[in-house]
């Protein structure tokens, strides 16, 4: 297992390469340093000598692959590519378009967006999967049907529905939580009730009817017969039997997740004023500081990686029948 | 003459449409395809989705046709002079709807209202006085409306919804005898099927949805005409028009992301199920370095790039139509071109199985080319994955562009979509008392639109795979990582 885990790490590696290149060229190659310049100074007619101001500022003044000024090795390493993409791989974010360290701000944002994923995660999961079991408990009768229908509905709503409705009713209305904001401490849990239960209920529905799916192509097989038959109750059949063996797809849409709560959720945060990650984000997109979206898809690309891994040794611990190799 | 302007969305959508007539007419012929769509045909949603949605397809159709109209030669223009046109360019809804397009308020009204949500000064007998003012068309044909309003409204609802009434019961009538014909009945036996759902199509079920459709198409042709049937907004627009022009814009995004995905997806999903090896290797290491990158952060990257060429090459757009509608054109690609993955990863693995097959092998043995065999012997075969996962894709790509429409990198800000209807609704429920019309209106289009789609897409799904489990179609839409 060891050496399966070294070979798929390698291979994440090798796509963390891909995507480093795909964004090189996405940010650097086809938008020139100098169209960021425009971007960020603003307006149309923007001198020269600020463009080259703002780049020099930047360090984006460098060529981009291949350095023919610099001495010896600087002739690579005194390149855009190699300080802005290749130290990337090592960690190295350095600092945003707007002069902050990245890395400084993440580990900063990291605790809010942790606090806000997590629970609605964890949560999130278990209402999901009751929800489901509850459908197949009921199956064929009035139950599932309104269930499923319930389901389909909330499947169909926006979730900027659901914030807009949740922060109207529960802050606006109720006064029962803070609109938006964020403090650490005790006070957290009552800026993260609201956001929480939101995106509890946004990805409700989808999910439901994704499980149920599962659940009800594993109620129909021979072993749940067999249990019925020799008298088991349904909620033993369903919660001891059904569930365990309908372990591996939850495990690969769960576990696979499980790393990207550290890139927080883009839209709760934004609308919650939390600041986590997914404000972060958005911050970035929208003020185009793109030294800092470029670092978010890589973050995120490598949870995204962690998350495949985790999934199939996941599968393996779920059930012994699975061998990596 | 007014000058007929195609822009490249209306382009693809009508191109769009005409491979649908010919899909449709193939499915007519082939047997298998009519048995599995005559399956769909049997789901009761899926067909009064199928009605709904035909409405809003309309809908969107009729606001594709755009041209620009042929302004009156001015004065002093000698007569062979050049024809001038108007610099807004407009479509056939616009046309039909031009009374709500130009009844434009100074602000807010409620629905119905003949007066404005907010006080302002005005001059009353030489002095100076707050009050709200009244509507400059939106009830104008009421002396008092305090004493009018009531039963002017009760009374032309009545009539539109009356006129409903009597459209939706033509319907029926007009259902009855054509079944009468088809079944060689007599009329009262076709409407005895009808009634007690005996048909081979749920019919009763459909020409409910119509009738519903009727009534309120009725009353709102009673109402719209005088007043502002949803209010209006904060630059005093009608809101129903807008969420009928929003129709349009989620019906691009959906249709042409969906269209921009087939091509690598079909094409890069074959060669890698079918070649193997290092094709195969190759192609899903493209594929999984494509989707670990958090898609909206991906989408965001080439928004922004996209945005830099437009604003950099203002030149090169015409009207301001034009511009929103490229950029439209070009976000749909976007999301087109970042989410074949998914699709493609299907297909490969379909291809992998279909290419086993004894009738591939034999098709080899014969000296087909690989050409040939991909073409005419593994392409058919998973054509029905492609239709079910593009029906499924279709709503989510609905509630995406809202969400980017909030990150700020959806459609152009003069577009109406429901995302920009919604944003908009942030600021308004924050105020009071609050503003809900706008973020009804968005909500109940949105929701009737989406629920269609995914009620309709089951159904296909359940006629074309029923034993496939469905996909978690959380992945698009809710809550992007």
């Amino acid at each position: 297992m060891l050496n399966y885990t070294l070979r798929r790490l390698m291979y994440g590696l090798l796509i963390l390469v891909g995507v480093n290149l795909l964004t090189f060229v996405l940010f650097f190659a086809i938008n020139t340093p100098d169209d960021m310049a425009r971007m960020n100074i603003g307006g149309k007619r923007v001198s020269q000598d600020a463009i080259e101001k703002w780049k020099s500022e930047r360090g984006y003044n460098k060529p981009l692959l291949w350095n023919a000024q610099a001495p010896a090795v600087e002739k690579l390493t005194h390149t855009i590519f190699f300080e802005r993409s290749v130290q990337l791989l090592a960690l190295d974010f350095g600092a945003s378009d707007s002069g902050r360290d990245i890395r400084y701000e993440l580990g900063q944002r990291m605790l809010p967006s942790l606090a806000l994923a997590l629970p609605t995660f964890v949560l999130g999961t278990f209402a999901v999967l009751v929800f489901a079991l509850l459908m197949v408990f009921f199956k064929s009768t009035y139950l599932d049907f309104w269930g499923f229908a319930l389901a389909v509905v909330l499947m169909s709503i926006s979730a900027l529905f659901y914030i807009l409705m949740g922060q109207y009713f529960f802050s606006k209305l109720l006064k029962l939580v803070p609109i938006s904001g964020y403090s650490g401490g005790s006070d957290a849990l009552l800026f993260l009730a609201l956001p929480v239960c939101v995106g509890l209920l946004s990805r409700l529905g989808g999910e439901a009817i994704f499980y149920r799916s599962i659940f009800q192509e594993e109620i129909s097989k021979d072993y749940v017969r067999t249990a019925r038959a020799k008298g088991l109750s349904e909620p033993a059949v369903l919660f001891r039997h059904v569930l365990r063996n309908a372990m591996l797809p939850i495990l690969t849409s769960t576990v696979a997740v499980l790393p990207l709560l550290f890139m927080g959720a883009l839209l709760m945060e934004s609308f919650f004023g939390i600041p986590g990650l997914g404000s972060y984000t958005i911050d970035a997109i929208n003020g185009q500081d793109f030294a800092v979206v470029r670092v978010m898809v890589f973050v995120g690309s490598a949870l995204y990686i962690v998350g495949l891994i985790l999934t199939d040794i996941s599968y393996s611990l779920a059930d012994p029948r699975i061998r990596l190799q | 003459m007014p000058k007929i302007v195609f822009l490249p969305t209306d382009v693809v959508l009508f191109l769009i449409l005409l491979v649908l007539l010919g899909y449709v007419r193939k499915a007519w012929r082939n047997s298998d395809l009519r048995q599995a769509w005559s399956v769909v045909g049997r789901d009761t949603a899926a067909m009064c989705s199928a009605v709904l949605l035909l409405c809003f397809v309309g809908i969107a159709l009729l606001d594709s046709l755009h041209y620009r109209s042929l302004l009156p030669p001015a004065a002093t223009a000698p007569a062979n002079a050049a024809p001038a046109y108007a610099t807004n360019t407009l479509s056939l809804l616009d046309l039909l709807l031009t009374r709500p397009r130009e009844a434009r308020e100074k602000s807010y009204s409620v629905p119905l209202a003949t007066h404005l949500f907010d006080k302002d000064s005005m001059q009353r007998g030489g002095v100076s006085v707050r009050d709200y003012p009244r509507l400059e068309f939106g009830g104008r044909h009421l002396e008092d409306p305090a004493r009018q309003w009531a039963s002017d409204v009760a009374w032309r609802s009545a009539q539109g919804l009356a006129a409903g009434l009597l459209a939706s019961l033509s319907l029926w009538l007009l259902a009855v005898q054509a079944m009468a014909r088809h079944g060689g009945l007599r009329s009262a036996a076709a409407w005895q099927l009808l009634r007690h759902n005996r048909t081979d199509l749920p019919w009763r079920a459909m020409l409910l949805t119509g009738s519903a459709l009727l009534l309120a198409l009725g009353w709102v042709a009673a109402l719209w005409p005088l007043y502002h049937v949803l209010g209006t907004d904060q630059t005093g627009n009608d809101i129903l028009y807008q969420a009928l022009k929003s129709v349009r814009t989620a019906v691009v995004m959906g249709s042409l992301a969906t269209l921009a995905t087939l091509p690598l997806a079909l094409l890069l999903g074959l060669l890698a199920g079918y070649f193997r090896g290092w094709v195969d290797d190759l192609i899903q290491y493209v594929y999984t370095v494509l989707s670990s990158i958090p898609s909206v952060l991906l989408i965001a990257a080439c928004v922004l790039l996209i945005q830099g060429f437009v604003d950099s090459h203002p030149d090169v757009f015409v009207t301001g139509l034009e511009r929103a509608d490229i950029r439209l054109f070009l976000l749909a690609s976007i999301l087109g071109l970042t989410g074949w993955a998914a699709l493609a990863r299907l297909l490969r693995a379909e291809t992998f199985k279909l290419a086993e097959q004894d009738y591939v092998l034999a098709a080899r043995a014969f000296g087909v080319s690989h050409w040939g065999i991909m073409r005419r012997h593994i392409l058919p075969n998973v054509l029905h994955i492609v239709l079910i996962v593009s029906v499924l894709d279709f709503s989510g790509l609905v509630l995406l562009e809202a969400v980017l429409s909030y990150v700020g990198v959806g459609v152009d800000p003069t577009t109406i979509s429901f995302g920009t209807m919604i944003n908009s609704a942030r600021s308004e429920l924050a105020r009071d008392p609050v503003i809900w019309w706008n973020l009804l209106a968005g909500f109940v289009f949105m929701l009737v639109f989406v629920l269609a789609m995914q009620l309709f897409a089951s159904g296909v799904q359940d006629a074309f795979d029923p034993r496939a489990q469905r996909a978690p179609r959380k992945a698009r839409n809710q809550d992007p990582p």
